[in-house]
């Protein structure tokens, strides 16, 4: 078999894991905790597929039908 | 204690727990002993049901716990010390897993120590970050009951059965709840945790009672019925069984009754105490009334759309409200609702009696309740309510003064709340001004129906006369129909012009009509014009003439600029706009109709671009103006014309029906090839498909086409001026594709999508051969309405006919549902100022509102067309 990315789907947004100073910025931004954010299990395929661990927070870059473009963020837990 | 300031206190957290034994003692006013509840003299008996320490209801006598009159006595918990341990059924779901997940001789949790502190250590990282830990505890006692010795003691673990509705069997033989109890009572403190229960709150032998709890009196009321028996509360029956057993089963155990009788003793009192909490429990039949009627306890209480939580705390009955059938009201306004007069003079609005008023409301008294905007109430300064009669009307009225509340009946101009059940989204419920009008029936613009999804069958509305200044200002700022027409679910409009509307308008501006001065002037009469422009033109007996898109012109806001296609256009490849042939370019400038006919596109509901633009533009004041002229002008413009369908409209003349004829036997014959072909094994099935996928398919496709083809035929022959192609072209009612099947062909019955294969083996009525796969033998109608349909074809088209109710019947119930739990789900979300979505714990849903944070009903949906609109609007000159 043959090896492929799960983010080489075109119906797979990309997915990213925030540095420290970004998360930083978004949290400060929304002023809120981490925990505040909506979340994503590391058993999650994407998790797996770009090393995404317990704390971590993943952005996603989603195709919008309104917004052409939206961020989207989430904190892996258990 | 009724005059004490209530001390605000916040609170700080709720724990859920089991009750001990111990507690239900120590909150119990007195142990119930006897099954009486008054004596001969009417008065409750002391250690009975009615024990005045439970609290009273009767006025007069005094609770001799807190010594509070019926009213101000909340009512005190008594119990039923129990002779022996029963189940309590709400929690044989845990009973049984504590049973299989712990070793029945040591009590102890059957995992190993190392396995024990994982569990634990897992469910307090759930529980860290605010999750669910069922799942988790799920996986503890599905390890736990696998094992088959035990890890402390080696004692071989047995099967534990459970029985409904409470008996657990171990290898066959009954546990009896006391030893299920002692079971409990050895579990240590810390295998309680891992199961995930608090032992200091929820020891497991509290699922086995052993006191019950004796709700209060105030809980389980009594009525004197006229004829002045008693009559007891349904609980309270119950309460009398469960002690009588106790007591029965306590005598027989002491005068040593043999272990089978006991045995049923003990049985019946699980009985009692089980249906006492819930009376539904499979397994058993319902505890019933000496009536017949199943007796209503205290899960039944609670459960369900008329328990305590749906009935009586989401929901309950309210005061200032009305309902009636609803009926059209052509000449109101959209914002209006007219309201019988017998509802209006019940129905009021209180008013404090100020140096302003005082007149207006001496003169509402003085009309007291029968005459119309009379006054039903009266509160005095000091808060005493009288009601107005024809006896003390006058002399109310002249005693009124400052700081009185009048109760003064509902009249014109009063802001209401008006709703349509089901309620299923905000304009559902919409505030209307009320318009007081003689006869029985509601009365609202027949514009306002879409939003509402009302008709006038015999539809019934629900109104509620708003009580306070602040109530009134929100419901008119916020929630007034001029403010909802914009629909947020679409961005567009959801009240607009319906049926005669459309047909009305696009008769008036179809064509250059020629309108005389005076049916100009009837036909505006109820709008707001007063003069009319220049005249279009003078006619051959030298009287000038108007044309019907001046009229309509007259209506529209003065600075109105929109170009768009009619519902009428027929997409062809290329727009010829200006110079389209069938006039289905719509130009709007300044405020004049140029050209194009006016239908559902241009003022329709759901599509109507023009009340989109004017309410965009100018504002809801303009939108709610033009929707209301609008409305009477439609209807003053179809009623000089007249338009009415009769079975005539769908008659076309025999060449059509030759056509039509060969169109069908066309298509037939190919069927028929089809079939050969297939037979042959010469078709070539589609990708992804089987060979019988294919011909039905193709079969399908091309009898599809064929009762289009006729369609076609049949709407070329009538043409454009019958009244059935009037009202499917402008969008008014109807479609071509019903006009077809009225005239033309009927087509093909289709049971999930599929041809009609169902009936007898191989086919599908005993009039065909076996195996026949023709178009005839499998629900194609060949027939129109008009014409009639065969014996064989009325029977396919009632089995299509059958599936399609079938279906609106489960899509609602099922899509009604839905929504209850999508509503349920998400009624606590809220846009914040930052634009986010948060739930109310603040956590985000949404990063920003829709993802672009644009409320719809603001948006244009941006086009390159706005940019050239915004632009050529600020110069005020045209722009490439």
């Amino acid at each position: 078999m043959t090896k492929f990315s799960l983010l080489d789907h075109e119906s797979v947004p990309k997915h990213e894991i925030m540095s420290e100073s970004e998360l930083k910025s978004v949290l400060s931004k929304y002023s809120i905790e981490k925990e505040q954010l909506p979340k994503i299990k590391v058993q999650d395929a994407v998790c797996k597929e770009i090393g995404a661990a317990v704390g971590d927070v993943v952005k996603i870059t989603r195709k919008s039908q309104t917004a052409g473009e939206a961020d989207y963020y989430r904190l892996v837990i258990e | 204690m009724a005059n004490v300031p209530p001390i605000p206190k916040r609170i700080a957290s709720i724990k859920f727990g089991l009750i001990s034994p111990k507690e239900i003692r120590k909150m119990s006013a007195t142990p119930i002993i006897t099954a009486d509840t008054y004596d001969d003299d009417g008065f409750p008996i002391d250690m009975g049901l009615m024990d005045t320490k439970l609290g009273v209801i009767d006025p007069g006598l005094r609770c001799k716990t807190c010594s509070g009159r019926a009213g101000e006595c909340p009512g005190h918990f008594g119990h039923i010390e129990l002779v022996a341990p029963v189940i309590h059924v709400g929690f044989n779901k845990v009973i049984r897993k504590l049973l299989r997940a712990t070793c029945k001789k040591c009590s102890r949790l059957l995992l190993e120590p190392a396995q024990k502190q994982q569990f634990l250590d897992q469910l307090s990282v759930i529980e860290g970050i605010g999750h669910m830990p069922d799942d988790l505890i799920n996986e503890v006692y599905k390890e736990a009951s696998k094992v088959k010795n035990c890890p402390y003691c080696n004692e071989e673990q047995l099967e534990i059965k459970f029985e409904k509705p409470t008996e657990y069997l171990e290898n066959g033989e009954k546990l009896t709840p006391t030893e299920i109890r002692d079971r409990f009572e050895n579990i240590p403190d810390e295998d309680i945790r891992v199961v995930g229960m608090d032992p200091k709150n929820a020891r497991p032998e509290w699922m086995i009672l052993t006191a019950l709890p004796v709700p209060p009196v105030t809980v389980r009321p009594s009525i004197t019925l006229e004829s002045g028996q008693r009559s007891e509360d349904d609980l309270t029956h119950k309460l009398v069984d469960i002690i009588r057993i106790n007591q029965r089963f306590q005598e027989n155990r002491e005068a040593g009754a043999p272990q089978l009788i006991i045995e049923d003793l003990w049985e019946l009192l699980q009985y009692h105490v089980t249906t006492f909490f819930d009376n539904s429990v499979s397994g058993i039949p319902p505890a019933r009334h000496r009536s017949g009627r199943p007796l209503k306890t205290l899960s039944q209480r609670l459960k369900g759309k008329e328990g305590r939580f749906r009935g009586s705390l989401s929901g309950k009955r309210v005061n200032f409200s009305a309902r009636t059938v609803i009926s059209p009201g052509p000449n109101l306004s959209i914002n209006e609702v007219g309201v019988p007069i017998p509802i209006a003079q019940i129905l009021t609005v209180p008013v404090t009696v100020t140096t302003r008023n005082i007149e207006q409301l001496k003169v509402y008294v003085r009309n007291g309740e029968d005459i119309h905007p009379g006054a039903n109430y009266v509160f005095r300064s000091d808060g005493r309510r009288i009601k107005v009669t024809n006896m003390n009307k006058e002399d109310l009225a002249e005693k009124l003064e400052h700081g009185w509340i009048v109760e003064r009946q509902l009249k014109d101009g009063d802001t209401v709340l008006f709703n349509r059940q089901p309620s299923l989204h905000k304009m559902s419920i919409m505030a209307h001004s009320v318009k007081v009008l003689p006869n029985k029936t509601f009365r609202l613009n027949p514009a306002v129906c879409p939003p509402y999804n009302a008709d006038f069958d015999g539809d019934e509305m629900n109104m509620h006369a708003l009580q306070t200044e602040e109530s009134r200002a929100e419901a008119k700022i916020l929630m007034q129909v001029q403010e909802n027409i914009l629909s947020p679910r679409f961005g567009g409009p959801i009240i607009g012009g319906v049926h005669d509307h459309i047909s009305g308008l696009f008769l008036l501006t179809r064509y250059e009509k020629h309108i005389s001065s005076y049916d100009a002037y009837d036909l505006l009469r109820k709008s707001h014009v007063r003069a009319l422009p220049e005249h279009a033109g003078i006619d051959e007996n030298g009287n000038p003439y108007w044309t019907g898109k001046q009229i309509f012109s007259q209506i529209l806001p003065e600075d109105l600029n929109l170009e768009f296609s009619a519902q009428v256009c027929s997409h062809c490849d290329t727009c010829k706009k200006e110079e389209c042939p069938n006039d289905a370019y719509v130009v709007i400038r300044n405020g004049k109709l140029l050209m194009g006919t006016i239908d559902e596109a241009a003022i329709g509901a759901f599509k109507g671009k023009i009340q989109d633009r004017i309410i965009k533009e100018i504002g809801p004041d303009a939108g709610a103006l033009f929707v209301d002229e609008m409305t009477k002008l439609s209807i003053r413009a179809i009623m000089r014309t007249g338009l009415s369908f009769g079975i005539a409209d769908e008659d076309i003349p025999k060449e059509a029906k030759i056509q039509i004829n060969e169109v069908l036997t066309e298509a037939e014959d190919a069927v028929q090839n089809l079939i050969k072909s297939y037979k042959n094994k010469e078709l070539d099935p589609l990708p992804g498909r089987t060979l019988d996928e294919t011909i039905e398919m193709s079969i399908m496709q091309k009898l599809g086409k064929a009762r289009d083809k006729t369609g076609g035929i049949a709407d070329i022959h009538m043409g454009l001026e019958t009244p059935a192609v009037i009202m499917a072209r402008s969008g008014a009612r109807g479609s071509i594709l019903n006009l077809t099947q009225m005239a033309a062909c009927v087509g093909q019955q289709a049971v999930r999508g599929e041809r009609i294969r169902r009936g007898y083996a191989g086919r599908t009525l005993s009039h065909f051969q076996k195996g026949d796969l023709g178009s005839d033998a499998h629900g194609f109608v060949k027939a129109s309405y008009k014409s009639g349909l065969s014996p064989t074809e009325y029977f396919f088209h009632a089995i299509g006919g059958r599936e399609g109710l079938v279906d609106t019947a489960v899509r609602t119930s099922q899509s009604g549902y839905l929504q209850r739990r999508l509503v349920n789900a998400l009624q606590d979300l809220e846009v914040q100022y930052d634009l986010t979505v948060r739930d109310t714990r603040g956590v985000l849903v949404q990063f920003k509102y829709g993802e672009d944070g644009i409320d719809p009903t603001k948006s244009v949906f941006s086009k390159p067309d706005t940019i050239h609109r915004i632009v050529s609007s600020v110069l005020n000159k045209e722009v490439a």
